[in-house]
């Protein structure tokens, strides 16, 4: 069947199989930075974000998302510029292994689209579904928080 | 002392940091291979069986099936799946495909397709007929009398003594313990227990295989040794190792699980019998019940001490459970006792030893700590149950008996990794400065043995002291080779592979400092077996301080290089050259740009490549330490445990990138936290893991602790790169004594079985109670 939806603003028209998930079809058309790991919406890794909220790519099916908009971390830079929650984690620690860090900046991003200055409790809770086994989530945390910070102009770039 | 430096013990962004947070492709399964066959793998359903036959002709019918491949279509070729030092010291007992399964999940048949729905639909229509045979789960029932024999073939070979099951065997003792305990006035003797864990890495196993054009094994894989890969590969598909190339890129985590060699023969055998490219990826599933797990260990324990709180004898005699098959058996166990024993040097008298066995379930390996926690849980918690049997404050202790700068342990000299160790002294442990700041920290003094209730919650807090080591001394070797650009940058090759601890960016550091360039000016590439140094990879702590010596070594020989060839090019004594700020200066005060030496050294004068290579084996391994330091509620009515806090000093000697250092000391931390207190392996009756995925296998989360705050303390270590030592697997070693700990002072309840599941306090609650 035949679908078409938008993808970091780029209009795609495909054909898929009915029963395809979303993250599958996601990486066939280059956008790999959707990565598949538990494959049971239990580890947040695979996160998007459909019409601006944080879904599970893995376990949404792609037909679903016919005529609506996806946004994934490859649309989160400016160019060369990275979003702030990219630099805040870079500049943290926040990465390690990498594998959870597009699942992260896009539910952090949905985050702060939402509540621009979130409390670490709230910081804690919105991003309590993406797992990551490398950092102790600390320094991601606080990666999020500083870019709040950034976001709303409050300490400089 | 970092001032001097200029690269060096900075916080420096990691140099793969930005294609990490843009989500570039970078990992096994990003890389693109539109006709590669999808490989998938039938697996025993039963724990213990003999395939009577495989009937696969209704498979092959299937549209897309291209082949189907048994252990009639394999050569058997007994072999380990470790990624280890060579030869190795773990048993040869398995193979590729074999008539005999020995735990649910062991592969059966190699299903390639040119569809996944295709490899799925073959995968249920194979018929597979077994004659069940009777298993054995229970590590302590594996080698009594009348167990089922696991490893009954003829062809296996380093097994310590199949007939009772027990894949290795270690002893030593110094002085008599039994002897000794007579002179002790406070003895104590306990079972500690610790459950097996996940590794859990996000990223599953994953491995992409092809011919090249001439006809050599490509595989690309997410492994932690791509050397031992291409050695394994080697030996098993009997490909010579000049016909095989494996290229590591990104890899999603490890943790010691990706240190066997367990996805890549699949693909390689489908490509080597279809010349077709093949993709192999691993479910979750199959990652958690298939590759490898922690070993769970046993320990009977004796600590006995003089009145005036002189430990002077500990006896550790356990078990390990090994699984189905023996990788890292051996090493694993010694390390429990190499890497914890030593830490208490002022005794009289040390036993150490006891079996690995196997048994009917996932064949455990190389995981993190690699048996060390596994070690330090009894022994951390009996000298703490000996303190409060002699009312003394157990950080206190512990303080008193512990090891410091300047001393040694005759530990080091006879256990090493498989075979007998090297003497070492202490030349950095920063260990005490780690005690007084967490003490500090976590408010020790106010808070220890006060019991604080508030209504139906106590409080309490522990405490645990840790080493570790950097390295495999006289065994594991790192190499680097670095290579000068005609713009002055320099290509840095190293075999050691970063699984997201910021090796990379470390090593690349470590070449900057020497070569005076800022850190951009060293391109990193690890690893291609083709194209990089032989290292035999990450593991045991020692991508740092070896791979580390290897880079340095490496950088120091193109210095040299570099001021001999700058000597000709100003004609001028090479005593009056130095190399500053990516220029040779000369005494008299002219100077050249690196870039504009190499450019002329390349193209108009003298022309010469600058490549040197060099190659580092630790002649010693030194220890890492940490004091760590929990804080946790206990709901009385519920059992209910509440990390409240978590504090965590550790030296490492210089921290050469401070950010990522503590990256992976927080990390550790979290991970020893999920084991001691959610991450809980279930098996059916049958030996199945109920508990193979995330839904049921509790990884923690951001909501799963209160407090999590680690520091390094400064040390410096004048054998490791710029006073380095290791700091990746130390973190996950304290949290379990620390945590069990702190469940006492809060409670009054010793939890001896790790993890501690809140059922298991209230059912000690209610013990009491009555």
């Amino acid at each position: 069947m035949r679908i078409a939806f938008t993808v970091n603003g780029r209009l795609h028209e495909l054909d898929i199989d009915p029963g395809e998930y979303l993250l599958e079809v996601l990486r066939r058309i280059g956008y790999k930075s959707v990565r598949r790991s538990c494959n049971s919406a239990s580890c947040g890794t695979c996160t998007v974000l459909l019409n601006g909220k944080p879904i599970l790519s893995c376990s949404t099916f792609a037909v679903s998302v016919d005529g609506q908009n996806i946004e994934t971390v490859e649309g989160m830079a400016d160019g060369d510029k990275l979003h702030p929650i990219q630099e805040a984690i870079l500049e943290e620690g926040g990465a390690q292994c990498g594998y959870c860090i597009p699942g992260v900046v896009m539910t952090g991003e949905a985050l702060l689209r939402e509540n621009p200055d979130p409390s670490d409790e709230e910081i804690r809770l919105a991003l309590n579904g993406n797992i990551c086994r490398c950092t102790g989530y600390e320094p991601q945390n606080r990666a999020i928080k500083k870019a709040a910070q950034v976001m709303r102009g409050e300490i400089d770039e | 002392m970092n001032d001097s430096f200029v690269t060096i013990g900075k916080p420096m962004k990691k140099v793969d940091g930005l294609a990490i947070v843009r989500g570039k492709p970078a990992y096994t399964p990003d890389y693109d291979m539109p006709d590669a066959l999808v490989v998938k793998l039938l697996r025993s359903p039963h724990a213990h069986a003999i395939i009577r036959s495989i009937d696969s002709s209704q498979a092959l019918s299937i549209p897309g099936v291209v082949g189907i491949f048994t252990y009639q279509d394999v050569e058997r070729v007994p072999y380990t799946r470790a990624g280890q030092g060579y030869p190795e010291p773990s048993p040869y007992d398995t193979y590729l495909l074999d008539r005999k399964v020995r735990y649910v999940g062991d592969p059966v048949a190699v299903v390639a397709a040119t569809t996944e729905k295709a490899a799925l639909k073959a995968l249920r229509k194979i018929k597979v007929e077994y004659e069940t045979l009777d298993a054995v789960f229970d590590m302590k029932e594996a080698s009594k009398e009348g167990s089922p024999i696991i490893h009954d073939e003829s062809d296996c070979s380093g097994v310590y003594d199949n007939s009772r099951n027990i894949a290795a065997h270690f002893v030593m003792d110094i002085g008599d313990v039994e002897k000794t305990l007579e002179e002790c006035e406070f003895v104590i003797r306990r079972t500690y227990h610790v459950d097996t864990q996940l590794h859990a890495a996000l990223e599953p196993h994953n491995a992409l295989t092809y011919l090249d054009p001439v006809g050599r094994l490509v595989v690309i894989s997410s492994t932690q040794v791509p050397f031992h890969c291409r050695r394994i590969l080697s030996r098993i598909l009997k490909k010579p190792i000049a016909e095989i190339r494996v290229i590591k890129p990104r890899i999603g985590g490890g943790f010691g699980g990706k240190q066997s060699v367990i996805a890549e023969p699949y693909a390689a055998l489908v490509t080597l019998k279809t010349g077709k490219p093949a993709r192999i990826a691993y479910t979750r599933e199959e990652v958690s019940m298939a590759t490898n797990i922690r070993h769970e260990m046993s320990y009977d324990v004796i600590v006995g001490a003089a009145g005036d709180g002189k430990i002077k004898a500990i006896s550790l005699h356990g078990i390990s459970n090994t699984g189905a098959y023996g990788e890292h058996c051996l090493t694993t166990f010694m390390v429990s006792g190499s890497k914890t024993l030593p830490l208490y040097n002022k005794v009289d008298a040390v036993h150490f030893g006891g079996d690995i066995v196997y048994t009917n379930l996932p064949p455990a390996g190389a995981y993190r700590g690699y048996g060390a926690p596994q070690g330090l849980f009894p022994l951390d918690c009996a000298i703490d149950e000996l303190a409060y049997e002699m009312k003394m404050d157990p950080l206190k202790l512990k303080e008193m008996n512990s090891i410091r700068e300047g001393e040694t342990s005759p530990i080091f000299e006879i256990m090493g990794e498989g075979r007998e160790g090297v003497p070492q002294i202490m030349r950095s442990c920063k260990l005490q400065e780690c005690i007084d700041l967490g003490r500090k920290a976590i408010g020790w003094d106010s808070k220890w043995g006060k019991k604080k209730r508030n209504g139906n919650k106590v409080r309490g807090v522990g405490c645990a002291l840790a080493m570790q080591g950097s390295g495999i001394p006289k065994i594991d070797m790192g190499a680097a080779t670095i290579k000068m650009n005609e713009d002055g940058s320099f290509n840095l090759l190293v075999g050691a592979t970063d699984l997201g601890t910021g090796s990379d960016t470390i090593l690349a550091q470590i070449a900057a400092e020497v070569l005076t360039v800022p850190l951009e000016k060293i391109i990193v590439y690890s690893s291609d077996t083709d194209l990089t140094p032989f290292d035999v990879g990450a593991y045991a702590s020692s991508t740092t301080y070896v791979s580390g010596n290897a880079v340095r070594l490496a950088a120091e020989k193109v210095k040299e290089r570099l001021l001999d060839l700058a000597a000709v090019y100003f004609e001028k004594d090479r005593s009056e050259l130095t190399l500053e700020s990516a220029e040779v200066r000369s005494r008299d005060g002219s100077s050249v740009s690196l870039s504009e030496l190499c450019t002329m050294h390349m193209y108009t004068f003298n022309q010469q490549q600058i490549s040197e290579s060099a190659s580092y084996v630790g002649e010693e391994s030194p220890p890492p330490f940490a004091a760590s330091f929990a804080e946790v509620e206990i709901d009385t009515d519920t059992g209910k445990i509440t990390l409240v806090n978590f504090v965590s000093y550790a030296d490492c000697g210089l921290a050469l990138n401070p950010i990522q250092a503590m990256g992976q000391l927080e990390g550790g931390s979290m991970q020893g936290i999920g084991w001691a207190l959610y991450e809980d392996i279930i098996y059916g009756k049958d030996g199945r893991m109920l508990t193979n995925d995330f839904f049921t296998y509790k990884v923690p989360s951001r909501m799963d602790y209160g407090k999590l705050t680690c520091s390094l303390v400064d040390s410096y270590e004048p054998t490791g790169p710029f006073g380095a030592k290791s700091i990746g697997e130390i973190g996950i070693d304290t949290p379990i004594p620390a945590i069990s700990n702190a469940i006492f002072d809060a409670a009054g309840i010793r939890l001896r079985h790790a993890p501690f599941k809140s059922e298991r306090v209230l059912f000690e609650i209610l013990n009491m109670e009555v």
